[in-house]
C-alpha cells in the first residue's frame, strides 16, 4: 500500500530540501516530495510539527547473529534499530563464526531479508577469523553483499597486513574500517586513563593507544590510496589527524558514537559496567573535540556501536565485564539533546550525520528522498518528551547507561522500503 | 544502599575522628587478661576473602570476637568460588544466611561497591584491588596519633608502588581531610601524574631524598609484583633508588616514624636495619589494626 507522510518539515540534505511538504512512497520507493500529495488507497501519516528525513543509516552495530543469539539476533536488533529511527544498519563481523567468508556474508544477508524489519548490510572481516594474519576473501564477500571490511574489536596490529588489506580493498572499491587501538598500549585497561581511573584504581586505556593507530593507518592510507574510515573516534588527536588527512585529499573519514559525544569518564557511575566500552568514555576535553568535529565536518557520521551483552556478563567485577553498550534506541534523542538543542548543530547537519555522511562511505544509494530512491524514511520529533526504559527495549540485552533518562525529542516512525517498520505506540 | 564502609573517600572528617577516638577506647582491652566485650553479642560477621591475606583477615576475625560477635571466614580457594560461582551468586547465597555484615577483600577494584548496589547486607571493604583499603588508613592514622597530637599539617611521605597501592589511596584521602602535606614518591611508571588530583595537598616526586626531606611520617609500600602486569620498573635496581635505608632517615625530622602496611620485604623496599629501627612502628600498626576494626565493626553493626 502506498504511504503518504503529510505536512512534516522535510529535511533532505542530499537535495538541499528543508520545507513543509508531503512525502509519497509507492512500490517501496520515494515517489515524490511536494505539498498536497495524495494517492488513492494510500496510508496517510500525519507528521504535522515533525521532521521527515531520509531513513537513518547506522554504519556500526553488532547484531550477534550467528553465534551469540542470547545477546541479540538480526531480528531483535533490527527492531531496536527501527525504534531508534534507523532504516539501515551495518553489522560488524565479530560473530561466531566470524564473517570472513562469502558463506557467512550470504547467511547474514539472507537472515536480514527474512527476519529483519530494516535493511541489514554486513561488514566483512579484514583477516581470517579477525586474527590479524591472513587476509579474508574480501572480493568474494563483496560479491555476496559486504559493504565494507573491518576487524572491528580486534584491530589489525600488523602494519604490513593492514597495508595489503587496504590494497585489496582498493581494488574492490571497499572502505576499510578500523577500530583504532594499539593493543599493546591498551592491554588490560578497563577505562580511559586519567584522573578517574587513577582514583578508582582501574587500569587505564590511554588516548595515545587510539592516536598511535590512527596515525599509522593514515600513513598507510596515503601509501595505498585506500578509502579508510576510523570507527568510533574518541580522542582530540585522532579527530585532528583524520581532519588533517582529509583536508590534504586523502579518502579518509570517521564516525563518532552518541556516548562519546554525550558522556565523559566523570559521568560514569562507579564500577558500573554499563559505562564500560571501547574506546572508553574519555575526559571532557576529548569529548569537546568530538563535538567540535561533528560541528566542523571533521567527523562525517554518527554511528552507535550498538553492542549487546546479556546481563549475566555485565553483572560481574568491572574488570571482568565485556566492553560495549546498546545504543540504537537512544542515538537520535542524544544527538538532539546534546548537539541540536544547545545550538551546536543545525537539524540539517544532524540529518546529514545520520544519512549522507554514512552513505558517502558505504555507497548504499540510500540516505536521500530523491524520487526513485529506496522508500526509507525517518520521522522524528524535536519536542516529544519520553523516558527510556531499557526493560522495554526491543534489544535482547539491557546494557545501557541511559536507562531512566527522560529525553526531549526522539523518533516517531520508521518506514523501510515503503512499509512502516515501527511507529511510536 | 545499606550502611557499610566502602572507602575513606566517602567518609567525612567527623566520622573518621569518631572511629579513631573509639579505637583509642579499645586499645587498653588488647592487653587485658580478659579481652572480650559483649557489644556485638549475637551478631554474625562473614569474612569473605577473594585474595590471600593473613593480617587483615585475622585482625578482623579477632576484632569481631573481642566484641562478642561470631565470625566466619571464607576464602575463595576451597569454596564455591573455585567452582566457578559468580560474585553476585556467592554474595546472594551468603546474604540469604543473614549475616549482620560482610567483610570483603577482593582482587578487583570496586567489587564491594558493585555488590553494595545489589545486596541488603552492609559490606566492609577489607581492600579492593588497587582502589581502597579503608581500615588500613584508619589504623595508620591511629598509629600516628599515638605519637603526635594531630594529623593537621604533618608532612607524610608515601614511597613505593603508588599506582597499584590501595593503601596509598586510602591514606591520601584520610590525610588530606586533615590537611596533611602528602608527598607521593616512586618511579614515574608507578606514579601516574593524575595522582595529584586525587585529593588536596598531594605532591609528587620521583626522588626519594626529596620525598623524605623534613618528613614527620614515612610510609613505605610493598612492591606489589603480583599486581604489576608488566615490568614497570627493573626489579634489580628498585632497592637502590627507592629502598629506604638507614642513612636516608637523616633527611627526615629527627623524630620521624617509619610505617609499613606489611608484609615487608627486607632488602626490597626497606633495609633490614630500617625494619628493626627504633622509630619503626610496623608492629604497632598491626596491634592497632584490631582496635580500629573493632571501632569500624561497632559503627557498622552496633
Amino acid at each position: 500500500m502506498p504511504i503518504v507522510i503529510k505536512n512534516g518539515r522535510v529535511i533532505d540534505p542530499a537535495s538541499q530540501t528543508d520545507r513543509v511538504a508531503d512525502v509519497l512512497i509507492v512500490d517501496g520507493r520515494i515517489a515524490g516530495v511536494a505539498p498536497n500529495l495524495s494517492s488513492p488507497k494510500a496510508e496517510v501519516f500525519d507528521a504535522t510539527g515533525m521532521i521527515v528525513a531520509p531513513g537513518f543509516i547506522d554504519m556500526h552495530v553488532h547484531l550477534r547473529e550467528p553465534g551469540f543469539e542470547h545477546a541479540e539476533t538480526i531480528e531483535s536488533g533490527s527492531r531496536a534499530a527501527a525504534a531508534g529511527g534507523f532504516t539501515s544498519v551495518c553489522c560488524m563481523p565479530n560473530t561466531k563464526p566470524v564473517n570472513d567468508s562469502p558463506m557467512v556474508t550470504s547467511y547474514i544477508v539472507e537472515r536480514g531479508r527474512s527476519q529483519a524489519v530494516v535493511n541489514v548490510f554486513p561488514i566483512g572481516a579484514i583477516t581470517k577469523g579477525s586474527a590479524g594474519e591472513e587476509l579474508a576473501a574480501i572480493g568474494a564477500m563483496k560479491a555476496a553483499g559486504a559493504v565494507a571490511i573491518s576487524d572491528d574489536g580486534l584491530p589489525v596490529m600488523n602494519a604490513r597486513v593492514m597495508r595489503r588489506a587496504m590494497e585489496f580493498a582498493r581494488s574492490y572499491d571497499l572502505p576499510v574500517i578500523q577500530h583504532c587501538e594499539d593493543l599493546n598500549l591498551s592491554a588490560g585497561g578497563d577505562m580511559h586513563e586519567g584522573a578517574q581511573s587513577v582514583r578508582w584504581g582501574l587500569r587505564g586505556i590511554p588516548a595515545a593507544s587510539e592516536d598511535v593507530m590512527v596515525a599509522r593507518d593514515l600513513l598507510l592510507a596515503q601509501l595505498t590510496g585506500a578509502r579508510y574510515h576510523v570507527a568510533h573516534v574518541s580522542t582530540r588527536n585522532a579527530v585532528a589527524m583524520v581532519d588533517h588527512a582529509r583536508r590534504h585529499g586523502l579518502a579518509v573519514t570517521c564516525e563518532a558514537t552518541p556516548h562519546h559525544f554525550a558522556l565523559t569518564d566523570e559521568d560514569m557511575a562507579p564500577y558500573d559496567s554499563n559505562y564500560k566500552m571501547k574506546p572508553p568514555l574519555r575526559s571532557a576535553s576529548h569529548r569537546a573535540a568530538v563535538v567540535e568535529g561533528l560541528v566542523s565536518g571533521a567527523i562525517g557520521a554518527i554511528a552507535t556501536d550498538h553492542a549487546p551483552h546479556p546481563g549475566s556478563e555485565k553483572m560481574q567485577e568491572f574488570e571482568r565485564c565485556p566492553f560495549g553498550i546498546i545504543g540504537l534506541e537512544t542515538a537520535l534523542a542524544l544527538a538532539l539533546e546534546e548537539l541540536v538543542q544547545p545550538g551546536k548543530l543545525t537539524l540539517n547537519r544532524l540529518v546529514e550525520l545520520f544519512t549522507t555522511g554514512p552513505d558517502a562511505v558505504l555507497r548504499l544509494g540510500r540516505g536521500t528522498l530523491a524520487s526513485g530512491a529506496p522508500g526509507d524514511v525517518t520521522v522524528f520529533s524535536t519536542d516529544l518528551s519520553w523516558t527510556y526504559d531499557v526493560n522495554q527495549s526491543f534489544s535482547r540485552s539491557r546494557n545501557s547507561p541511559f536507562h531512566g533518562r527522560t529525553f526531549r525529542g526522539g523518533p516517531v516512525a520508521t518506514v523501510v522500503n515503503g512499509q512502516f517498520a515501527w511507529k511510536r505506540g | 544502599m545499606p550502611a557499610g564502609m566502602l572507602g575513606i573517600e566517602e567518609l567525612d572528617r567527623a566520622e573518621i575522628e569518631a572511629i579513631l577516638a573509639r579505637a583509642k577506647d579499645f586499645q587498653p582491652i588488647q592487653s587485658q587478661t580478659v579481652k572480650k566485650l559483649d557489644t556485638l553479642r549475637g551478631k554474625m560477621i562473614v569474612n569473605l576473602f577473594y585474595e590471600a591475606s593473613t593480617r587483615t583477615r585475622t585482625s578482623f576475625e579477632i576484632a569481631a570476637k573481642r566484641l562478642g560477635a561470631d565470625a566466619v571466614s571464607i576464602t575463595a580457594s576451597g569454596s564455591s568460588v573455585s567452582k566457578g560461582e559468580s560474585l553476585v551468586d556467592t554474595l546472594n547465597t551468603l546474604a540469604a544466611m543473614r549475616p549482620d555484615a560482610i567483610v570483603m577483600r577482593h582482587w578487583a577494584s570496586g567489587a564491594p561497591h558493585f555488590l553494595a548496589r545489589h545486596l541488603p547486607t552492609p559490606i566492609i571493604n577489607a581492600g579492593d584491588g588497587t582502589h581502597e583499603h579503608p581500615t588500613q588508613a584508619l589504623l595508620d592514622a591511629r598509629t600516628i596519633l599515638d605519637r603526635r597530637p594531630t594529623l593537621e599539617g604533618l608532612r607524610v611521605a608515601i614511597i613505593g608502588d603508588i599506582a597499584h597501592s590501595r593503601v596509598a589511596r586510602s591514606n591520601v584521602h584520610l590525610l588530606s581531610k586533615f590537611r596533611a602535606e602528602i608527598v607521593l614518591c616512586g618511579p614515574a611508571s608507578l606514579l601516574p601524574v593524575e595522582l595529584e588530583q586525587l585529593a588536596p595537598g598531594v605532591r609528587l616526586t620521583t626522588d626519594i631524598r626529596e620525598a623524605l626531606r623534613e618528613a614527620d611520617v614515612i610510609m613505605m609500600l610493598r612492591v606489589q609484583l603480583e599486581r604489576q602486569h608488566e615490568a614497570s620498573f627493573p626489579a634489580s635496581e628498585y632497592f637502590r633508588f627507592y629502598g629506604l635505608q638507614l642513612e636516608h632517615l637523616d633527611l627526615a625530622k629527627p623524630d620521624a616514624i617509619v610505617m609499613h602496611p606489611g608484609p615487608i620485604n627486607r632488602g626490597r623496599e626497606l633495609s633490614s636495619e630500617v625494619a628493626d629501627f627504633q622509630r619503626s612502628v610496623i608492629l604497632n600498626q598491626v596491634e592497632n589494626g584490631i582496635a580500629v576494626r573493632m571501632a569500624v565493626l561497632e559503627k557498622v553493626i552496633g
